[in-house]
């Protein structure tokens, strides 16, 4: 098939075409706002963050304590209403260096996103972060990391409460 | 091949214009722990697929299958999204048991329309975007130039639409479920604002919040869970061209060719003879009536004057939307048709309650997809 | 088990570009309509469309599966679009193989496009909006952090380089050059190269990328009784299988993709394959990022958890080896308008087993293949095996 035809169809344009304003095209941009019902279990997380602590749920059937917390198991599809407050320190479970925002501006220090396995949940439960007051080389797999909240009066019941994840003594 | 599927087990939550006390997965799990306990059957034993419905720009967030599994007990499972309505759920479900993968499926659908703050602005990007969105117009516009020539062409009165909304939230007073219920005459219906003339804001139904799972089977498993399975006789969609430049305006060409395919299916050449009661797209009062000739339920021109002489109350020959449709119950985003499927299995099931229209064998559930989109889907079930 | 039999019966795909002229409608019909003129077959005798196309954000069209549904031929015709992510390009097959296998519809047309170009300025950005709404946003994540934070976690557990996956993004980009409508193929590239490429987010370096692009693929299915008139060369949907993990993605160990195993396994059960490793010929699994087709191999048990890399460097994995993977050249080499590119894979497989893949063609004539992708939060496999 193939091997029979010479021309596959498609044309290329490249970015100079469209500064040199050899291509028509319209520009349009979506205004779209969303409030979206944060419900029990996450409003229950948010809330807990304004207070300075990490929530997590425990499934009576299944004995996994989750991060975020949820109101059911999806392992057992049971209700989950033990509501357990979690250390703010855990463990790195990996990690990386970002040089590119989301809207791909090119930054000189790198971002750190983590996802961090938070002491006191089950293992391989964490959430995603980023780490800050460490030199991105130092970073590695395995460490223990320790939050750091915004002072209280500043706090908003969301994730950014947490400012980021800093080393932590080893225990 | 599992040549015969069954509808086992049905759940939903209320329906109400917000819900602010339940995340879009709690709401989604308070309904699939419903269906799942109607069918009595385990998700994460049993249930061997899942199909979610879903639109990424209802929800606000890009790939919305990812967050589709949890609440549906379909975590680690087969589950896949459908970005269509209720009854394309429903079809794929069907296609898949009878494949012969597949005994025990799994169908959801939900609607935050609550949570959406800008849903003019999200349905008017549905437009083209070259051809029609720079003309900066509210997506009612493609109801009302549908409208207009509906009733041109076919000689139907604005009165007769006004009637379908009478009708439907009248019923949704008896409907638990809805939260449009009204007395209404059909001057407070065309008395209301213009919004896209000659379509006035009472008979665009409002949106609500609610969640909607559907437990399908094979025959053989269908037997042993339930005494009352409701039979798929058959399932159709279709779609015509999606450019407003190019469509029939006056009449519902793809309900008249879901219809074919579902009628074909079911063996049906009589269509008012054979269906006992129906539930089809109101979301805007006119539809019902389009509905209904693009359905075969009477010739063109005739839906109008039926519905004003009563034709299809609930008390009558066939009764259209006792649940109170789309203006009673709400429009559900890609909800809706599973609402209207709702309704039909517990009048088929004779769970129907107050609303509970004696007689019901055969019954019938139509959906639209909305401006500016011409696609829809038809579903015949009988018990 | 009297399931009706299902073949792939023709194919069409267009250019994989960085930026196409056509729109998206234009994209799906050019391949489409190659597609038919490969067997000689019109819109007439397709009785039902399915569409694949991965996030409506790129394409800025809200419903974008209504926009697109004339472009696919779905005028007056059964229509439904399936949206799994990555996962698409190999799910839309199988979409078509239950339309078919379910004995509603005898011929389906199958068609997965993708016009990324279109979000300005930069297709990544709308990447932000697949995470988590409430937890994961405020922190503004990027596309690339759940690669690399993936990626490091797998090199991390194993032990494996990036020289060792390197090797990858270079037998890809290789194979590639002979692929005609390829965005990146590149015959002399070495690993070197892409070791030297610009740290994007580390572990994560350009050349580990598949780049955004424009595309688009269509094949048609057909039922065994028409299959047979059509061509002499049906290529069989032998096993298909698709599995989602849960959504709670910091729940779960990324150094393994369980979610590929389940899948693989529910495909292979159908297809009666019981060593995968010796009944496979062909792999083409999913390689957006050069570790991600390792990654995904060990998810198809076509190798030992953290021991993919073997593949590469011992020569299995050549187009002469034992078992040639992706000779198509794959997202890495081809090009990754998203939903096309699995789809693209699945062509790849139509091609070679009937020996009509030219300067690509996989020697010794080989019988079966597997086509995988991926998609959504690190969190579907979607998986077909294709025979003849």
């Amino acid at each position: 098939m193939t091997a029979k035809i010479k021309e596959f169809p498609g044309t290329s344009l490249n970015e100079q075409d469209f500064s040199d304003g050899k291509i028509l095209y319209n520009f349009d941009k979506l205004n779209g706002a969303f409030s979206w019902d944060t419900g029990i279990g996450i409003g229950a997380y948010l809330a807990s963050l304004k207070n300075g602590v990490i929530l997590g749920s425990h499934c009576k059937t299944c004995r996994k304590i989750v991060v975020p917390p949820r109101i059911f198991c999806e392992w057992c599809f049971r209700p989950m209403d033990e509501f357990i407050p979690l250390q703010d320190t855990g463990i790195v479970n990996t990690y990386s260096l970002c040089y590119v925002t989301w809207d791909v501006q090119r930054i000189k220090d790198p971002e750190i996103p983590a996802v961090i396995n938070i002491d006191g949940a089950s293992p391989l439960h964490g959430i995603m972060h980023m780490l800050g007051e460490i030199d991105p080389q130092e970073v590695k797999i395995g460490m223990r990391v320790q939050a750091v909240w915004k002072p209280a009066h500043e706090r908003q019941g969301s994730i950014t409460d947490i400012l980021y994840f800093k080393p932590a003594k080893e225990n | 091949m599992h040549e015969r599927v069954a509808i086992v087990g049905v759940g939903c939550t209320g329906f109400r214009s917000a819900s602010p006390e339940q995340s879009y997965k709690e709401m989604v799990y308070e309904a699939a722990v419903r269906a799942y306990n109607d069918a009595g059957v385990d998700p994460r034993s049993d249930i061997e697929s899942f199909v979610t419905v879903a639109e990424d720009f209802h929800e606000g967030t890009s790939i919305f299958d990812e967050y589709t599994p949890d609440q549906i007990g379909g975590a680690l499972k087969p589950v896949h999204t459908i970005t269509g309505d209720g009854i394309h759920g429903i079809a794929t479900a069907y296609m898949l048991i009878r494949t012969g993968q597949f005994d025990i499926v799994a169908v959801e659908g939900h609607s935050k329309a609550s949570n959406i703050k800008t849903l003019p602005s999200i349905t008017a990007y549905a437009q083209d975007p070259v051809l029609n969105r720079p003309l900066s117009l509210n997506s009612h516009f493609i109801a009302g130039l549908e409208m207009n020539r509906f009733l041109h062409v076919s000689g139907t009165l604005h009165e007769h639409c006004a009637a379908v909304v009478t009708k439907n939230r009248f019923n949704a007073l008896s409907n638990p479920l809805a939260p449009y219920g009204a007395d209404l005459s059909i001057e407070d219906v065309l008395s209301g604002p213009i919004f896209s003339w000659p379509l006035g804001k009472r008979e665009i139904a409002d949106h609500s919040d609610g969640a909607i799972v559907m437990v399908l089977a094979s025959q053989e498993i269908a037997n042993s869970l339930t005494d009352k399975p409701i039979w798929i006789l058959g399932v159709g969609w279709n779609n015509d061209s999606p450019s407003l430049e190019n469509r029939d305006w006056s009449r519902a060409i793809y309900a008249e060719a879901a219809a074919r395919m579902a009628y074909r299916q079911a063996g049906i050449n009589n269509p008012l003879e054979a269906i006992d009661i129906a539930e089809v797209d109101d979301t805007y009062a006119y539809k019902e009536l389009q509905a209904l000739e693009a359905l075969g339920f009477c010739r063109e021109g005739e839906a109008g004057n039926l519905t004003i002489e009563g034709f299809t109350s609930p008390d009558s020959r066939l009764p259209v939307n006792v649940s109170g449709g789309s203006l009673g119950m709400g429009n559900l985003l890609e909800a809706n048709g599973l609402a209207r499927t709702y309704e039909i299995i517990l009048q088929l099931r004779g769970e129907a309650g107050a609303q509970q229209v004696e007689d019901t064998n055969i019954g019938l559930a139509q959906s639209w997809r909305g401006v500016p989109t011409n696609s829809g889907a038809v579903l015949i079930l009988a018990n | 088990m009297g399931m009706r039999k299902v073949a792939v019966v023709g194919a069409g795909m267009t250019k994989f570009v960085r930026r196409a002229q056509e729109t998206p409608k234009e994209l799906s019909w050019e391949a489409a309509h190659m597609a038919l003129d490969s067997c000689e077959m019109t819109m007439d005798d397709i009785e039902a469309v399915c569409l694949g196309t991965a996030p409506d954000a790129f394409d800025g069209i809200h419903l974008n599966g209504e926009y697109l549904s004339d472009g696919a031929g779905a005028w007056r015709k059964p229509y439904m679009r399936s949206y799994v992510g990555g996962g698409t390009g190999v799910f839309v097959p199988i979409q078509g193989w239950y339309h078919i296998a379910s004995g509603l519809f005898d011929v389906v047309m199958v068609v997965a496009e993708e016009k990324m170009s279109s979000f300005y300025p930069h297709a990544q950005a709308a990447f932000l909006t697949i995470f988590d709404h409430i937890t994961e946003r405020p922190l503004k994540p990027n596309l690339l952090w759940i690669f690399a934070l993936e990626m490091n976690r797998y090199m991390t557990t194993y032990g494996i380089s990036k020289a060792d996956i390197a090797q990858v993004a270079v037998q890809h980009k290789r194979n590639a050059a002979d692929h005609p409508c390829s965005l990146l193929g590149d015959a002399d590239i070495t690993v070197d190269d892409i070791l030297n490429s610009e740290v994007l987010a580390w572990p994560v370096q350009r050349l580990d990328v598949s780049p955004v692009s424009d595309g688009a693929v269509a094949v048609i299915l057909a039922a065994e009784h028409i299959a047979k008139r059509i061509t002499d060369k049906p290529v069989w949907i032998e096993g298909v299988g698709w599995h989602l993990d849960t959504s709670y993605w910091t729940n779960r160990d990324l150094a393994y993709p369980r979610y590929v195993e389940y899948a693989a396994r529910m495909a292979y059960d159908m297809a009666g394959i019981k060593e995968p490793r010796k009944e496979i010929h062909i792999a083409e699994p999913y390689d957006p990022f050069d570790y991600k087709a390792l990654h995904h191999l060990e998810g198809l048990q076509l190798a030992e958890r953290g021991k993919a890399p073997e593949l590469y460097s011992d020569g299995t994995a050549s187009r002469t080896g034992n078992m040639p993977i992706c000779p198509s050249g794959g997202l890495l080499g081809v090009g990754n308008p998203i939903a096309a590119a699995g789809l693209m894979k699945i062509a790849e497989l139509f091609w070679q087993l009937r020996g009509e893949a030219g300067l690509r063609q996989v020697p010794g004539q080989p019988r079966r293949g597997l086509a995988q992708a991926w998609g959504d939060l690190m969190q579907v496999g979607t998986v077909v095996i294709m025979g003849r």
